[in-house]
């Protein structure tokens, strides 16, 4: 009797949970479902209205008409090398404070820590930030797009304690054979703590390439913009720039604005699709790593 | 006396010669990071003078220092404008709400997805759920506004069929705040999840078994044990989450709002933004900029503590 009304109550459980995980990822997954559609239908039928879930008079001249366009391939260059530029300088400089702050016999260890973790409670704010940067010289400069976000104090407080975790003779070995920190760090510290780096690099790399606020900031040539200033355009402030570009009449230009911008989407977001599921072992274990730190 | 001090004094530059010699190699790694800090974190942090005096457009770096001081002027200025009140209600609100409708969700979300045993589908029902937090700003910006768009948008062609007039979402202030809330949800709910998932997961297997046992049902293990397993993690994350209470997403706000939403829309971040780099008033914005730090540190160092009373764990 007991298990039977145990069985009914678990069904009924087991039922609320799928409705609700079912629920959570049609919201997910619609949206992007939905613009890959529309940018892959007719004009006509996205005007109509009949677009809804699947294409609807499968075409690809919206599509065309976006890849064929300069300005996209050009921000998306710049992307491409703020993102792989940028992201190799900062796991550079993420060891280079990382490994010396881990070390319990550097002198400086205590100070330099609290002066690290201070960046976290206060800063200088907006204002002096941007007199600095630009008095620097750096406006209109890629320098602008890597230097401002070069380390991030959090991460290397993750780095910090990755490195910490590494057996204390692992290093005390290798200083008997001679080798000196830089070597260590090179040859030791940084092939143990390589899962902790590739999720830093995942980090580190989406935020180069999603990052709009320093080239809002710093860039206004558009032979340096990256895709976010660009898509800004296109997507927020209706820029008509890419259908200029066409010989369309006026009307098919008003039709096909909408669809345009859904194909802008789906072209900027395709990279990080791709990328982000390979990286799903390396994600959880980076939540972790956030918690686990003292 | 002084013998003894010039002794102290030697020892101190013996120790000091000897602490260099040993770890020289580890202050020429950090060398650079030090100077980097020193020139983009701390050199702005002594610029705030300029919140004093009356910085003037074009006098570079040297200008933060030598312009004339005008002592508490820009915040007096701030604090008898309208602004003010608005931008502290406006930044707390989004916060507020933000965190009393989007913090429950990444928790229970976590529940429903360890409650799935097929481990292929729990992975595929995570990263579907994750990926919007991955995409930008700028991209969930012209995804809601083109949604929401009164012309040909999919939001308000749905409320047509339904026989609803389009609705102008954007431009209306009573609008704004449910947008950013419920995107802001959405984008992050599955990525916040992963945390609570690797808790459940922590939970020990031979716990389970002892109340299946017990002939408890999955509704009461859920309540009796994995609540209780989790609400450490659960505290250090909404510490983790008030200590940013004021400081609100700029780029989000900045992309979506526009002048007819300002009354619930604008927030401190993006007036310091519209004053300062778009109006040139930089003195002022950055004394406006410093009031939000101060609350900032203030709300962060209450957190931190709180955090280490609570959980044993500083979180910064």
């Amino acid at each position: 009797m007991m298990r039977t009304e145990r069985n009914i109550g678990d069904k009924i459980f087991d039922t609320v949970v799928y409705t609700f995980i079912a629920i959570a990822v049609v919201v997910c997954v619609y949206p992007f479902i939905y613009i890959v559609s529309v940018s892959i239908s007719s004009g006509a039928a996205v005007n109509r209205g009949d677009v809804w879930l699947y294409p609807v008079d499968l075409n690809f001249e919206a599509m065309k008409t976006v890849l064929g366009y300069k300005q996209l391939w050009i921000s998306f260059a710049n992307t491409v090398f703020y993102t792989v530029a940028g992201t190799f300088l900062n796991i550079v400089f993420t060891c280079l404070a990382a490994y010396p702050l881990s070390r319990k016999s550097f002198f400086l260890r205590k100070k330099l820590n609290f002066l690290l973790a201070f960046t976290m409670y206060f800063s200088g704010g907006l204002i002096p930030i941007y007199i600095v940067v630009t008095g620097l010289g750096l406006y209109n400069s890629r320098l602008a797009m890597l230097i401002p976000v070069l380390i991030s104090a959090y991460n290397v407080m993750i780095c910090r304690s990755a490195f910490e975790s590494v057996s204390e003779e692992l290093y005390e070995n290798a200083a008997l054979e001679g080798a000196n920190d830089f070597i260590i760090l090179y040859r030791i510290a940084i092939p143990v703590i390589k899962p902790t780096l590739a999720v830093l690099t995942l980090y580190y790399a989406v935020a180069h390439y999603n990052d709009f606020f320093n080239a809002m900031l710093y860039i206004s040539d558009r032979n340096k913009e990256p895709l976010q200033s660009f898509l800004r355009r296109i997507l927020l402030q209706a820029s008509m720039e890419i259908m200029q570009t066409t010989s369309i009449d006026m009307a098919a230009l008003n039709q096909s604005t909408l669809q345009v911008r859904y194909v802008c989407i789906v072209v900027a977001i395709i990279p990080v699709l791709i990328f982000v599921p390979f990286v799903h072992k390396y994600l959880v274990q980076g939540t972790m790593l956030g918690s686990v730190k003292g | 006396m002084l013998a003894g001090k010039n002794i102290l004094k030697k020892e101190k530059k013996r120790l000091l010669r000897k602490n260099l010699n040993r770890d020289k190699y580890l202050l020429f790694m950090i060398i650079p990071v030090i100077i980097y800090y020193l020139i983009f974190c701390y050199f702005p942090m002594t610029g705030i003078v300029m919140a004093f005096n009356k910085y003037k457009t074009g006098s570079g770096l040297i200008g933060l220092y030598t312009s004339e001081y005008v002592g508490l002027k820009w915040f007096s200025q701030f604090f008898s404008s309208v602004y003010a009140w608005r931008l502290v209600r406006n930044t707390f609100l989004l916060n507020f709400y933000s965190l009393i409708f989007g913090f429950p969700i990444p928790i229970l979300f976590a529940v429903a997805v360890t409650q799935i045993y097929n481990e292929r589908l729990q992975k595929v029902v995570q990263i579907t759920t994750y990926l919007p937090y991955f995409i930008s700003t700028v991209v969930v910006c012209g995804m809601i506004t083109n949604f929401l768009s009164p012309s040909g948008g999919i939001v308000n062609m749905a409320l047509n069929k339904l026989g609803i007039e389009s609705i102008n979402f954007l431009s209306l202030p009573q609008w704004f705040r449910p947008i950013y809330v419920i995107s802001g949800s959405w984008q992050t709910f599955g990525f916040n999840s992963i945390i609570y998932v690797a808790a459940i997961m922590g939970i020990s297997p031979e716990l389970y078994e002892a109340m299946r046992i017990d002939g408890a049902n999955k509704r009461q293990i859920i309540t009796n044990l994995v609540f209780p397993s989790i609400r450490p993690t659960v505290i250090l994350i909404l510490i983790m989450t008030l200590g940013r209470l004021m400081n609100v997403g700029f780029e989000k706000v900045y992309l979506l709002y526009n002048p007819a939403v300002y009354e619930t829309a604008d927030v401190i971040q993006t007036y310091v933004y519209r004053q300062g780099i778009l109006s040139n008033n930089y003195s002022y914005s950055a004394a406006v900029g410093l009031f939000n730090s101060l609350i900032n540190f203030a709300i962060v160092f209450v957190a931190n503590r709180l955090s280490r009373k609570l959980t044993d764990t500083a979180v910064w």
